[in-house]
C-alpha cells in the first residue's frame, strides 16, 4: 500500500478534504461497512403482512431466507403507516424467532407440580373428550317453561382480538353448534 | 395516541404541519400532550360534565350548523310529553324501577311512538344481554313517521329537551367537577366550534379511556352529540375516531367472539324473546321499519345457511330450532364468578391472558383456580397458563399445586407470519396477511386447531341418536386443507363470510344480493364484498402514492369498501358539496347519480329531492336527504330514545369509586349499572358514605409504548423488555411530599381488592387538581407486568374491581379509588392480612377463604 492510500485510508484525512465534514457519511465508511449488505437484499421472498400488535393496522414486509424470518420491516406502499413501525412493530421479528417462543405441547396434570410433555396429537383428543364430557353433563335442554335452551354453561372461551377474522368465525361457528354460549373476547374490556 | 399508537398519530402531526390545532385532554401530560397546542388536564370520570359543558357552549352561543342539525339530526323530532329529565328528577330520567334499577324506556319515545315503543324492551334483559352493541351496524328500531318542528321552537323538540338537558353544564361546574379552568375549558369550546361548520371539520379520538367505565357508552354519546351539532360526521376530516388496542379487536366484534352477538351484530338467541325464527327475526328488523335494517331477514337466514348447509331448509326454519338461547348475562366476568363457584368445567383462552390484562385480577386466577380443565392457546408462557405454580396466590398460599385440580393443556399457537388470513384495523379495514413461513414445531394457527377440534368433537358424536347432537352433526364444517399440516384454506373461510350463491358457488358482490329464501349463503352480511368476483379484495395492495388520497384500493371497507360512515352528509341537504374545500361524495344531477372520492353510503341514483310515501318502510321509506340509512327515522341521533339501557341523554355520574358527591345531582352514580354484590368482589366506600378517607386518592391506568396489553407479546421480547425494564407507579411532586414517596424509592397501592408495588416516579406529567373546593391527586399506573416473561411485576389490574356499564358490559377499569404508601408492600400471606386491615378500617365485610383451596378433598367428598 503507498503512503497516499495509506492517508486516504483515514477517516479525519477524508472528513477534512471531502464532502463529509461532520464525519457522518462517506468519510466515515470502512472497508467492513462498505461491504456490509442488507439481510433485506439477501432475502429469498418477500410475504406482505400485517403488524400484530395495535389495531392501527401499519403494513409489514417478512423477508424469508431459507424458510426463516430474517427480517421483518414496515411497508412503504401503506398508505396507513407510509413504512414506519413503532418499537413494538419494529420488535415483531423477536416475536416470531424470540428464544422463549413455546413450541411444544405442554400438559399439567390435576394436581401436578410441573409440566409434562404432550404431543400434539394426544392433546387434541384429550381435549375433544373433554369437551364432549362437559358438553354431556352440563347440558340444557328446555327451560321450565318448555321453550328451548339448547346450550351449556359448562364451557367457556376468551379471546380473539389477537386472531384473524377466519379464526373468530370458526371459533364462533363452533362454540354456536355445541351450544357453549360463553364466549368473550378483549372488545369486552 | 402518541404513546399507544405511534404509527396512526404520524397523521396528526401531519395536521398540525398544515395548520390544524391539536388539543389533548387527559390526566397526564404524554408525548401526545407535548405535541399538542393545548394540553388540558382533568380528573379521570369526569368525561360527560366536560363535554357536556362544550355541548352548552354550542347551544348557549348559537354555534351549532343549524342547516346541518335540521336536516341530518333528530333535533326538530318532537318527543313525548311524558319524557321527564334528570333536570326534573335530580338525576334519573322518567320510568325509573327502583327495584330493578332499570329503566320503563316508554316515556322516552318520539311523540307518537309511545305505545310502539314500549313493544320490546325489557330494559333488564337488555342490560344482561349488552343488547345495545348490537347498534354497532345501526340503530335501535323505531318508527320512521315523526312529528318534525323544524324552528325548533317546540317545547318538547330534542333541540329545546337538549338545550334544558345541558344548561347546568356550565364552566363553573365544569371546573368543579373535572377540576379543568375555565379558561382551559373555554379555549377548547372556542377552538372546536371555529374550526367546525362549512368549511371545516373538527376530528375527535378516543381509547379505552371512554370506553372502560361505568358510563363509558355516555361518554362517547356525549361526543357524537357534539360532532353531530357542529356537522362533523360523514365528512372527511370529521368523525369520532376509536383507536382500538389489538390487531384484529375491531374484526372480533363484527365477526365476534362474543357471548351475545352473531356475526354483523344480529342478536344471540334469547330464550323468551326470539323463541321462533319469526320472533328472532322480527326483533332485529321491526316490521314496518324504514331504512337498510329491513333487509335483515336476508343476513340472518343466510348465516343459518352457513352454520348449517343442506340441512337448512325453509321446512326446518334454516336450521334455527338448533341455536343455543341466552338467558341472562353470560359475559367474562359472569363467568368468572361463575367459575369461583364451580359452575364451569373447561375454559378456553385463545390469545388472551385474563391474569394480567382484566380486572380484579384475583378474580380471575381464583376463577382459573377452580376448573376441570384450561386449554391456553398462545405465543408465549402467560399468567394466566401458569397461575397454579407462580401467581400471586401462590405466594399467599390460596392456591397450591398439589391441591389445585385444574388440569392444564398449554398449546404453542402459529404467529401473524405463519398463517394467512384477515385482520381488521381500527377503521373498519380487512388487510390479508400473506403467509410468510410454516408455524414451527407444534405450532398451529387457531384455525387449525378449531378446524380440527370440531372434526374431532363431531367424530365421537357420530353416532349418537340424541336430540342434541343433531346441531353438531348437522354443522356445515368442510373446508379444504393443504400441507403436511393439513392447514385448513383461510380464504375458503373468507368466502363462506363474503357469501355465495348456493346453486352456482358465484360469490356475492355484497349484501344486497343476499337473500331470505334459503338460496344464498352469508357468514357475516356487512362483510360481504370483502370476495366479490372471487377476488380476496382484502389482499388489494396499489400502493399508496400511486391513488387518490381516500386510497380505495388499499385493503377493503365494511360496508361495499365505504372508508367514511354516513357519507351523504359530507354533501347539503340538495346533494351539493356543504363546501369545495370540503367536497367528498355529492350528486350528478346530469347521470342521476351520488359520485365523489369514496363509495357513496346512500342508494347510488337516490335524488336528493326524493320523498317517500308516508308509511313505505325499508330503504324506499328513507327520503332523499336521510343521511342516516341504518337509522329507523334516517337522522343522527342528538337524543336517543331507544337502546340505552342509562338514559335518552349521557348525564353526568361519578365513577362506581369516587372521592367526591356528584355536584349536579342527588343520584351519585350510574343508576343502572351492572353490580357483581359478592363479598368477594368489593368496592371501596363513595359518597354518599360519609367516609372516604381510607382510599382518599384516584388512580388510573395505560399503556407504554414499548409493551402491549397484559406483556405476552411483550414482556417476553428482549429489546422491549430492556427498553422498559420494570412496574413504576407515577405521581405528582405535591403527593410524593403528602405521602413520603421517594424517586425511584418503592411505593405501593392499595385497593379493597389488593396491593400491588412499584418503583416510584415522580414527575410533573401528573398535577392535583382542584375539584368541589378540595385537592384531588390522581396515581397512574402501566398495567402490563405480571409473573412471568423477561420482566415481571405486580398487575395494576388487580387493583380494579368489578362493576360494568349497562349498554355493553364493559368493566370500569380506568378509574378507582385508593391508598398509597412509601415502601414495598408485605409479601405472602402477610398481604392478605394488610388488605384485610384496609377493608376493616373501610367498613367493608371480610372475604371467604377461596373455595379453590378445598380442591382434592372436595372431590374426595364428592366421589
Amino acid at each position: 500500500m503507498d503512503v497516499r492510500t495509506f492517508i486516504a485510508g483515514w477517516p479525519v484525512y477524508r472528513q477534512l478534504t471531502g464532502a463529509d465534514p461532520l464525519g457522518r457519511g462517506a468519510a466515515a465508511k470502512s472497508k467492513g461497512s462498505a461491504e456490509l449488505v442488507a439481510r433485506t437484499e439477501t432475502a429469498d421472498r418477500v410475504a406482505r403482512s400485517v403488524c400484530p400488535y395495535c389495531a392501527v393496522g401499519c403494513g409489514q414486509r417478512v423477508f424469508v431466507k431459507d424458510e426463516r424470518v430474517v427480517q421483518i420491516e414496515g411497508d412503504p406502499d401503506s398508505p396507513i403507516s407510509r413504512g414506519r413501525l413503532c418499537p413494538k412493530g419494529s420488535a415483531s421479528r423477536s416475536l416470531v424467532t424470540g428464544p422463549l417462543r413455546q413450541k411444544k405441547v405442554l400438559y399439567r396434570r390435576p394436581y401436578g407440580t410441573d409440566w409434562e410433555e404432550l404431543d400434539l396429537a394426544t392433546a387434541m383428543d384429550m381435549i375433544a373428550d373433554r369437551v364432549v364430557a362437559a358438553r354431556a353433563a352440563t347440558w340444557e335442554d328446555r327451560d321450565p317453561a318448555g321453550r328451548p335452551l339448547n346450550r351449556t354453561l359448562g364451557i367457556s372461551g376468551l379471546g380473539g382480538a389477537t386472531l384473524d377474522n377466519e379464526e373468530n368465525y370458526l371459533i364462533k361457528k363452533l362454540f354456536t353448534a355445541i351450544g357453549a354460549i360463553q364466549i368473550e373476547n378483549q372488545a369486552r374490556i | 395516541m402518541a404513546e399507544a399508537h405511534p404509527v396512526g398519530f404520524q397523521w396528526v402531526v401531519e395536521a398540525k404541519a398544515r395548520g390544524a390545532k391539536i388539543i389533548h385532554v387527559d390526566p397526564r401530560f404524554t408525548r401526545t400532550s407535548a405535541l399538542a397546542d393545548l394540553y388540558v388536564p382533568m380528573r379521570a370520570g369526569g368525561d360527560v360534565a366536560f363535554l357536556g359543558g362544550v355541548v352548552n357552549y354550542i347551544l348557549s352561543n348559537n354555534k351549532d350548523f343549524r342547516e346541518y342539525v335540521v336536516a341530518y339530526t333528530n333535533a326538530a323530532t318532537i318527543v313525548s310529553d311524558e319524557f321527564l329529565d334528570t333536570e326534573d328528577l335530580d338525576g334519573l330520567f322518567s320510568g325509573y324501577d327502583q327495584d330493578r334499577r332499570v329503566y320503563d324506556p316508554q316515556s322516552w319515545q318520539y311523540a307518537g311512538h309511545e305505545p310502539e315503543g314500549a313493544r320490546q324492551h325489557d330494559h333488564e334483559v337488555q342490560r344482561e344481554t349488552a343488547s345495545p352493541l348490537q347498534h354497532e351496524s345501526h340503530g335501535p328500531g323505531v318508527g320512521g313517521e315523526t312529528e318534525r318542528d323544524e324552528t325548533l321552537q317546540h317545547p318538547n323538540c330534542v333541540y329545546q329537551i337538549l338545550r334544558r338537558h345541558f344548561s347546568r353544564y356550565t364552566p363553573e361546574i365544569v371546573e368543579r367537577v373535572t377540576g379543568v379552568p375555565r379558561d382551559k375549558f373555554l379555549a377548547v369550546c372556542e377552538a372546536w366550534t371555529a374550526n367546525s361548520g362549512r368549511e371545516r371539520t373538527t376530528a375527535l379520538v378516543y381509547s379505552v379511556g371512554w370506553t372502560q367505565h361505568s358510563v363509558g357508552v355516555q361518554y362517547i354519546r356525549t361526543g357524537a352529540i357534539i360532532q353531530l351539532l357542529l356537522g362533523n360526521m360523514g365528512r372527511p376530516g370529521g368523525g369520532i375516531l376509536a383507536l382500538r388496542g389489538h390487531a384484529s379487536i375491531q374484526g372480533s366484534t363484527d365477526v365476534p367472539t362474543l357471548f351475545n352477538l352473531l356475526p354483523g351484530y344480529l342478536p344471540m338467541p334469547h330464550h323468551a324473546n326470539h323463541e321462533t325464527l319469526r320472533n328472532w327475526i322480527d326483533a332485529i328488523r321491526n316490521p314496518g321499519q324504514k331504512g337498510f335494517w329491513g333487509n335483515a331477514e336476508a343476513f340472518a337466514v343466510s348465516l343459518l345457511k352457513a352454520y348449517w348447509g343442506d340441512r337448512a331448509t325453509a321446512e326446518n326454519d334454516f336450521g334455527y330450532g338448533y341455536m343455543p338461547r341466552l338467558t341472562g348475562d353470560h359475559g367474562t366476568y359472569q363467568q368468572v364468578f361463575n367459575m369461583i363457584d364451580g359452575k364451569v368445567k373447561g375454559y378456553f383462552l385463545v390469545g388472551q391472558n385474563p391474569a394480567v390484562g382484566s380486572a380484579h385480577g384475583r378474580a380471575q386466577r381464583l376463577g382459573m383456580a377452580n376448573l376441570d380443565w384450561l386449554v391456553v392457546r398462545d405465543l408465549y408462557m402467560i399468567e394466566s397458563a401458569t397461575f397454579w405454580k407462580d401467581g400471586p396466590e401462590v405466594a399467599t398460599g390460596e392456591i397450591a399445586p398439589e391441591r389445585c385440580r385444574t388440569e392444564v393443556f398449554f398449546l404453542p399457537a402459529a404467529s401473524h407470519v405463519e398463517k394467512e388470513g384477515t385482520f381488521t384495523q381500527t377503521q373498519r379495514l380487512l388487510q390479508w396477511r400473506e403467509k410468510a413461513v410454516d408455524p414451527p414445531g407444534e405450532c398451529r394457527s387457531d384455525l387449525w386447531f378449531f378446524y380440527h377440534l370440531g372434526k374431532r368433537i363431531k367424530q365421537r358424536l357420530a353416532s349418537s341418536t340424541l336430540p342434541r347432537d343433531r346441531a353438531v352433526l348437522d354443522l356445515a364444517w368442510e373446508y379444504p386443507t393443504h400441507g403436511e399440516l393439513d392447514e385448513p384454506s383461510a380464504e375458503a373461510v373468507l368466502r363462506e363470510i363474503n357469501g355465495y350463491e348456493v346453486e352456482t358457488g358465484r360469490p356475492l358482490s355484497g349484501f344486497t344480493e343476499l337473500r331470505a329464501d334459503g338460496s344464498t349463503v352469508g357468514g357475516c352480511w356487512i362483510y360481504s364484498g370483502v370476495y366479490a368476483d372471487g377476488v380476496n379484495q382484502a389482499n388489494r395492495r396499489r400502493p399508496g402514492d400511486e391513488q387518490s388520497w381516500v386510497a380505495p384500493e388499499w385493503g377493503w371497507a365494511w360496508p361495499m369498501n365505504r372508508r367514511i360512515l354516513y357519507n351523504r352528509a359530507s354533501a347539503d341537504p340538495r346533494g351539493r358539496p356543504w363546501s369545495e374545500r370540503k367536497a367528498y361524495v355529492w350528486w350528478d344531477p346530469e347521470r342521476a347519480e351520488w359520485t365523489g372520492h369514496d363509495v357513496p353510503d346512500f342508494e347510488k341514483n337516490k335524488d336528493p329531492a326524493y320523498r317517500p310515501v308516508p308509511g313505505t318502510s325499508g330503504p324506499e321509506g328513507l327520503a332523499g336527504d336521510d343521511a342516516f340509512i341504518m337509522q329507523g327515522d334516517g337522522k343522527g341521533w342528538l337524543y336517543a330514545p331507544d337502546g340505552l339501557i342509562d338514559g335518552p341523554l349521557p348525564t353526568h355520574y361519578e365513577p362506581a369509586e369516587s372521592i367526591v358527591r356528584n355536584p349536579l345531582y342527588g343520584q351519585q352514580d350510574n343508576p343502572t349499572r351492572n353490580i357483581y354484590d359478592r363479598p368477594d368482589n368489593p368496592l371501596n366506600p363513595s359518597p354518599p358514605d360519609p367516609d372516604t378517607s381510607v382510599f382518599p386518592f384516584v388512580f388510573t391506568t395505560s399503556r407504554l409504548t414499548e409493551h402491549h396489553t397484559a406483556g405476552g407479546m411483550s414482556r417476553t421480547l428482549a429489546y422491549l423488555s430492556e427498553l422498559q425494564p420494570e412496574m413504576f407507579i407515577e405521581v405528582s411532586p405535591e403527593l410524593a411530599r403528602e405521602r413520603g414517596l421517594t424517586h425511584l424509592g418503592w411505593a405501593h397501592v392499595v385497593t379493597a381488592r389488593a396491593v400491588v408495588e412499584g418503583r416510584v416516579l415522580v414527575t410533573d406529567r401528573l398535577a392535583p387538581l382542584r375539584v368541589e373546593g378540595r385537592t384531588v391527586h390522581q396515581i397512574w399506573l402501566p398495567y402490563h407486568w405480571g409473573t412471568t416473561g423477561l420482566t415481571t411485576g405486580d398487575s395494576a389490574n388487580d387493583l380494579f374491581g368489578v362493576t360494568l356499564d349497562p349498554n355493553v358490559l364493559i368493566q370500569e377499569s380506568k378509574v378507582g379509588t385508593c391508598d398509597i404508601r412509601a415502601g414495598r408492600r408485605p409479601a405472602g400471606r402477610a398481604s392478605l392480612a394488610y388488605v384485610a386491615e384496609y377493608r376493616k378500617r373501610a367498613g367493608l365485610p371480610a372475604e371467604p377463604a377461596p373455595r379453590s383451596n378445598q380442591g382434592r378433598e372436595g372431590e374426595e367428598a364428592g366421589a
